[in-house]
């Protein structure tokens, strides 16, 4: 726990003392909702229809913006193999990283989400649905994201090649976080789409991890 | 018994299983052939016109065998990738980068043949169903696996990389099944209908020898790929440089 902690704070440490990253990544997110009123037009109602689903493809590329950087800092200058062959398991050490990736880029998209979803003319309780589907969603991102980015370290093309891997299995994530905030909104309650998000998050958080682990030790060989 | 098992794994290297392929490869062709002129003369020929879709359903001899083989051949390759990475086994790995490129062919035609399907039936090329969502996703997955092999020079970790993307795919692979399904109904219920009539049995018959040339050419080309996989990886080797051919 303790190992899990320290690396989380090292890596926050790092991003403050590079603060612009985690606002390339932000303000990305908040240029790319804005962009879709402007491409279809100002209708509240089609804007609201469009609002969840909008917000949340945003969600998912300014996530993959700052996936590649989760390891390949630490890649570069051997951190990653003296954490690998220190005597805490490295799945702690990646569930730190993970964690404080989320923190950086994942939480900071939760917060500015309501702002941007007024825009979108949603009313309070849909924003409510909004900010949770994505707390739970966000994580998930972070937690598969990784595996592409252990995946894909030091690999030619490497940012593409994250994209087209990862992408497709954000897909569940996507389907279920935007789907809460419209289930919501035509009346049918979030409770199940939250209830899966949740429950593919508690499988992420198992899995991915261990994955993460095998892929980086695959790439640090 | 013992001794059985040891035969069994012989051909686990591939300095063994190259000639073995060269000889199966013939006859898994000749079986495609086979399996393919009876199958179409049965789809073309002896099956009935379908009352509800006329002629164009004929489609379904080529399009229902591509979208098993792409469903199949997606596990098949996850598993020789399981092995490979498990067992630490060459072969296995070889195999399953031989066959990525079958399967994606067949989610390819899949889609292909599904959309010229689709237009004369529903009226459009494509739409966002359940099942067709899914067979595009399965294809992006191949496209993900054979991205990540070929973009990584060094072979070992380029099979260790793909097999933990080709794990993750098939863990992956019924959930997004299902939040695609799931996705769909409560969005509009269901707006295709297929409404199969029971199938008369020569149609079915002409799809069950279709899906078995599809098979025997999945196969055929699997293994000659990995035959040229094995030339490659191997070619440092006394033994392939001994090869008649590669002497040639």
């Amino acid at each position: 726990m303790n190992a899990i902690l320290a690396v989380a704070r090292r890596d926050l440490l790092m991003v403050m003392r590079r603060k612009s990253e985690v606002l390339t990544a932000l303000f990305f997110f908040v240029i790319v909702t804005s962009l879709f009123p402007l491409g279809i037009g100002p209708e509240p109602t089609l804007l609201r229809k469009i609002a969840p689903g909008v917000l949340w493809v945003a969600a998912l590329l300014a996530t993959m913006l700052g996936l590649q950087r989760m390891f390949a800092a630490d890649h570069a200058d051997g951190t990653l193999e003296q954490m690998a062959i220190s005597p805490t398991p490295l799945v702690m050490l990646v569930v730190g990283k993970i964690g404080a990736h989320w923190l950086v880029s994942g939480l900071p998209l939760v917060l500015i989400a309501p702002i941007l979803g007024i825009q979108f003319d949603l009313d309070a309780s849909a924003l409510g649905i909004l900010v949770v589907a994505l707390l739970l969603g966000t994580p998930l991102l972070s937690l598969i994201g990784s595996i592409g980015a252990a995946l894909t370290l030091g690999v030619r093309g490497g940012g593409v090649l994250l994209s087209l891997l990862v992408l497709p299995l954000f897909i569940p994530a996507l389907i279920f976080g935007a789907g809460a905030v419209e289930a919501h909104i035509s009346g049918l309650g979030a409770g199940g789409h939250l209830s899966l998000l949740a429950a593919m998050l508690a499988l992420a958080v198992f899995f991915a991890p261990w994955a993460t682990t095998a892929a980086l030790r695959i790439a640090l060989e | 018994m013992s001794n059985r098992l040891i035969n069994w794994f012989r051909f686990a290297s591939p300095h063994n299983f190259y000639p073995l392929a060269g000889k199966m490869i013939p006859v898994f062709w000749a079986l495609a052939a086979v399996f393919a002129v009876a199958g179409l003369w049965m789809g073309f020929f002896v099956a009935p016109t379908d009352a509800q879709q006329g002629e164009g359903y004929r489609i379904i001899f080529v399009h229902v065998p591509a979208s098993w083989l792409s469903m199949f051949i997606y596990m098949v390759m996850a598993t020789w990738a399981g092995i490979g990475l498990s067992l630490n086994a060459r072969l296995s790995s070889m195999m399953a980068q031989a066959l990525a490129p079958t399967g994606a062919l067949m989610a390819f035609l899949s889609l292909w043949t599904g959309a010229f399907w689709g237009k004369p039936m529903w009226g459009t090329w494509w739409v966002w169903d359940a099942r067709l969502t899914s067979e595009l996703i399965l294809f992006f997955l191949y496209l993900g696996f054979m991205a990540l092999q070929a973009s990584i020079d060094d072979p070992r970790r380029a099979d260790k990389a793909g097999a933990i993307v080709a794990l993750v795919g098939a863990v992956n692979v019924p959930i997004i099944y299902f939040s695609v399904k799931w996705w769909n109904t409560l969005h509009q219920g269901s707006s295709v209908n297929l409404a199969k009539s029971s199938m008369a049995v020569t149609m079915l018959w002409g799809m069950l020898l279709m899906a078995l040339c599809f098979w025997m050419y999945s196969i055929a080309m699997a293994l000659t790929r990995v035959r040229t996989i094995i030339l490659e990886r191997e070619a440092h080797t006394e033994w392939v440089k001994d090869l008649p051919e590669v002497k040639a």
